[in-house]
């Protein structure tokens, strides 16, 4: 099992160096670099000064020798400064000789991505798996189809309109939520217990957005799942040994049908610090997606690598996590990692 | 002691019990807030003048630092020129004036400019500001590991120097008319707080210490920047206390937050301002509009090195052609002016002689067939040595230039000219087509400048990859006015020159200017003291004056 795990380790270095290779070459596909943005097509800005910054920042060498610059940085896991946040480094804090500290790009974005993208995650976790269940035992009848319907919708329904809706009936109609940020103004002058829940009443929407587009998946995943399993055999012997259908169902045949989500869930994990560009814009809320997309405007290199490497890294490990999470509850599969 | 003036319970039920408790636990949980206030309030009567209270504005995007020559974005200069003072500045009719500086004089042979500084100038944090921070800047600016795209034209300075405290001394090797400009574009930093600081790098751009009406409070990142007023200030006092800035990059979230009443000033577009705050009669009790004179304009430039549009008669055909009118009315929703010249309307060097090309579809296919274009195979397409007239118009995502490449398209097909519209993303758009010379024509903007001097856009000398006459534009009697008008600091025989040179300019037609928008901005009636009319200058000119009377104040949580 050890060996196991440390030969999937080791696997994973040149894996991300070969993702971030082809990233790296890919990101210098797209014409343009940071000297030429929007801020920068301005007359009293000359060309000779913008060629000194791409000196400055190793761009006018080829892409291949900027590669190996930026992988001899990455080696002592220097993921480098921003070129368009001045010289902000990418992913940890910074303390200078007079102790001020520069914060981190992504060490500021991934927490709030992180938050919003588990109590959604929660929340779609707890609303979906009943779903399901309501759907599979009822299949094909009214509970069903209405589930069904209704998941879709989710599904289907532009996120950002429904948000907009939502923000004017509940921020501007009846002033019952905040409309977007993350701390109200004067924030930090309300004692503490005012402060978290300021802060969930600014979660509140995001949060709820995001999970009712991610419903349908679930809840359809744990319904297939559980109409696999109930015509099982193991199903008639439950009910013909005289169980209540509350423990067949929830004791027997949910359990089994829930192995599949390990993976799903496993594979969930680069979408939990992905963020979305949409959702954060409106919201205003300074996360991951937003953080890249703008990187990616800009051209700001070593901001996109970062984030491509982090996101890389995190999703090989999830999948390593599923893997590990599926032997520890399926014997089966157990068996065949041991041996 | 801490006490919150306003408070509000709120609950939220949810119609399915089962599956709604998360739900309802992360709305239901009761909050203190802001309530919005009595919509009873009247705030058309007038209330005298009085400091303090909070002013909230929103802006698209957070700035990365607030040092302006390093930072660029145009978040960075609207928060820092609240902090900082340059040596000059425009007035409210966009004439220079001093702000650090007292005055100024320019010697005879008009190279050497001497400011003298207002007496006891100080830095927020109490320190005297001396022409020796002025000096700091301007080697700060100049010097070649400073990471700033703006150095150019203060490296034409041969000596600066400072004397003694309050006078600072720069001179050129020749006369240099946008000189004395770009010293209003120039923020003074602080040499005692930077003087062993890497500019690129320094804590400074993020802790800013300034001398203007404000000086930073708070930066809480990714969400808003406070700035509370500065006892020290070198203009006087404000009248606000604070001015909050909110970063919301969405505009439809701002528009929702204004509604709410949570922040007090926004930019608006023409559809917003046109149709839906007007339309509402619960808005526009609380919230007022304002217009002015916007920065810049819009224009269809031809790439002067492509057949056929090295034919002067096609692009004045083309001119014809367009309505101006129609693009004002459908893309800005009549929102903006027409222009002749690349000047601010309403300043000294926009020649009153010159009107834009009327609409005349006639004479545009007049001259076409003057050119030698005739539709031969009557498909409706002229055609040239048997060659369809047919180009492309490039253009960035930018709703208002998408559409008014549209407009054209359809008025251009109208005299016979088959137009495709192609949108690119900026950074691709300026790389692959812009510094290669790749491209027919562009809908693009420039912005309308304050000194008149437009040698980068238009001067022969100025067409390598990356700089600013991409359209290859080319003529001599143009290049000898705009060398002129460097030498030239006298403001009258100046304006002479830039008068013939728009004049120029408009019957050679490189550009067809499209319009000029207007800038749209809704502030709240809370907020008095706003010129209206806006002057040239803008209505935010004199925002040092306004002022919230206290009964119309948020209610604020306070200590």
């Amino acid at each position: 099992m050890l060996s196991y795990l440390i030969k999937r380790v080791l696997w994973m270095i040149p894996l991300l160096v070969g993702i971030s290779l082809i990233s790296f070459f890919i990101m210098h596909l797209a014409p343009g670099d940071i000297t030429a943005t929007e801020a920068s097509f301005n007359p009293k800005a000359s060309e000779e000064s913008r060629q000194k910054l791409r000196e400055l920042y190793n761009l006018d060498k080829p892409v291949i020798v900027q590669y190996g610059l930026w992988l001899k940085r990455m080696s002592n896991l220097d993921f480098g400064t921003s070129f368009a946040s001045h010289q902000r480094p990418v992913f940890l804090d910074r303390k200078d000789k007079d102790g001020n500290v520069a914060k981190g790009m992504i060490e500021e974005a991934l927490p709030i991505t992180l938050l919003i993208n588990l109590l959604s995650l929660g929340l779609i976790i707890s609303i979906a798996l009943p779903l399901g269940v309501i759907s599979a035992v009822k299949q094909n009848q009214l509970a069903d189809r209405s589930i069904t319907i209704f998941v879709f919708i989710g599904f289907a329904i532009p996120s950002f309109w429904l948000a907009l809706l939502l923000m004017y009936w509940t921020g501007v109609l009846h002033s019952w939520l905040p409309i977007s940020g993350l701390h109200s103004v004067g924030f930090e002058k309300l004692p503490w217990l005012f402060q978290q829940i300021d802060m969930l009443k600014h979660l509140a929407l995001p949060v709820f957005i995001s999970a009712i587009t991610g419903l349908a998946g679930i809840s359809l995943f744990v319904r297939n799942g559980m109409l696999d399993v109930l015509f099982q055999d193991y199903i008639t012997t439950a009910r013909a040994k005289g169980l209540s259908e509350n423990t067949v169902i929830y004791g027997h045949a949910l359990r089994n049908a829930l192995l599949p989500l390990i993976t799903l869930l496993g594979l969930s994990i680069p979408g939990l610090i992905g963020g979305s560009v949409i959702a954060e814009s409106i919201f205003a809320i300074q996360g991951m997606g937003k953080i890249f997309y703008d990187a990616v405007l800009m051209r700001d290199f070593p901001v996109i690598m970062g984030i491509l490497t982090i996101g890389s890294a995190l999703t090989l490990l999830g999948n390593l996590f599923a893997d590990l999470a599926y032997a520890w509850a399926d014997p089966r599969v157990r068996r065949g990692v041991a041996t | 002691m801490l006490k919150i003036k306003s408070k509000y319970l709120t609950t939220f039920k949810f119609a399915s019990k089962k599956w709604s408790k998360l739900f309802v636990v992360t709305l239901a949980l009761s909050a203190c807030g802001q309530a919005t206030n009595d919509v009873t309030t009247n705030y058309e009567q007038t209330y005298p003048t009085q400091k303090g209270g909070t002013l909230i504005d929103a802006m698209i995007g957070e700035p990365s630092g607030l040092i302006a020559m390093t930072a660029g974005e145009a978040a960075a200069s609207a928060i820092a020129s609240n902090i900082f003072n340059s040596l000059l500045k425009y007035d409210k009719n966009l004439e220079l004036t001093g702000e650090l500086a007292e005055s100024w004089k320019i010697s005879n042979d008009q190279k050497t400019i001497t400011f003298t500084l207002k007496p006891n100038l100080k830095w927020a944090d109490n320190k005297p500001l001396t022409s020796a921070d002025v000096l700091f800047t301007w080697k700060l600016v100049t010097d070649e590991k400073t990471h700033t795209p703006y150095g150019s034209d203060y490296k034409l300075v041969t000596s600066a120097e400072a004397p003694d405290t309050r006078t600072f001394r720069v001179t050129y090797s020749q006369a240099y008319a946008p000189a004395l400009e770009s010293w209003a574009g120039l923020q003074i930093l602080p040499q005692h707080l930077l003087k062993d600081q890497d500019i690129n790098t320094t804590a400074f751009a993020r802790h800013p210490v300034g001398s203007n009406y404000y000086q930073l409070d708070k930066w809480q990142d990714g969400e808003r920047i406070s700035l509370v007023r500065n006892p020290n200030a070198t203009q006087g006092q404000a009248n606000i206390d604070h001015l909050v800035s909110r970063f919301i990059p969405d505009k439809a979230s701002q528009f929702l937050e204004l509604l709410a009443d949570n922040i007090d000033v926004m930019g608006l577009n023409p559809i917003q301002y046109a149709r839906i705050i007007p339309a509402r009669q619960d808005i526009t009790n609380k919230i007022a509009l304002y217009k002015e004179l916007g920065n810049s304009y819009t224009y269809l430039g031809f790439n002067l090195k492509h057949q056929p549009f090295n034919d002067i008669k096609v692009r004045q055909a083309i001119n014809y052609a367009i309505d101006k009118q129609e693009l004002i009315d459908g893309v800005l929703l009549g929102l903006g002016e027409p222009v002749a010249a690349p000047y601010k309307p309403g300043t000294r060097w926009v020649n009153p002689e010159l009107k834009p090309y009327p609409y005349d579809p006639n004479k545009a296919k007049a001259l076409l067939r003057e050119a030698g274009f005739v539709d031969t195979n009557g498909d409706g397409v002229l055609e040239r040595n048997g060659k369809p007239f047919t180009f492309e118009i490039l253009t960035n995502q930018n709703k208002e230039r998408e559409m008014s490449a549209v407009l054209i398209q359809r008025r251009l097909k109208e005299v016979g000219i088959d137009v495709k519209i192609r949108v690119i993303e900026w950074a691709s758009f300026i790389s692959r087509f812009i510094k290669t010379g790749d491209f027919d024509a562009v809908v693009l903007g420039w912005s309308l400048s304050l000194d008149p001097d437009q040698y980068n856009i238009w001067h022969s000398s100025q067409q390598a990859p990356g700089q600013f006459n991409f359209i290859g534009y080319h003529n001599p009697k143009v290049d000898e006015l705009l060398e002129q008008g460097r030498l030239e600091l006298d403001p009258d025989k100046r304006m002479k020159i830039y008068h013939e040179f728009s004049k120029i300019l408009l019957e050679d037609s490189p550009v067809v200017y499209l319009s000029a928008g207007y800038g749209l901005s809704a502030i709240h009636k809370r907020v008095k003291g706003i010129p209206n009319p806006a002057p040239p200058a803008g209505v935010s000119y004199n925002s040092y004056e306004w002022y919230i009377p206290e009964q119309l104040r948020r209610n604020e949580i306070s200590q």
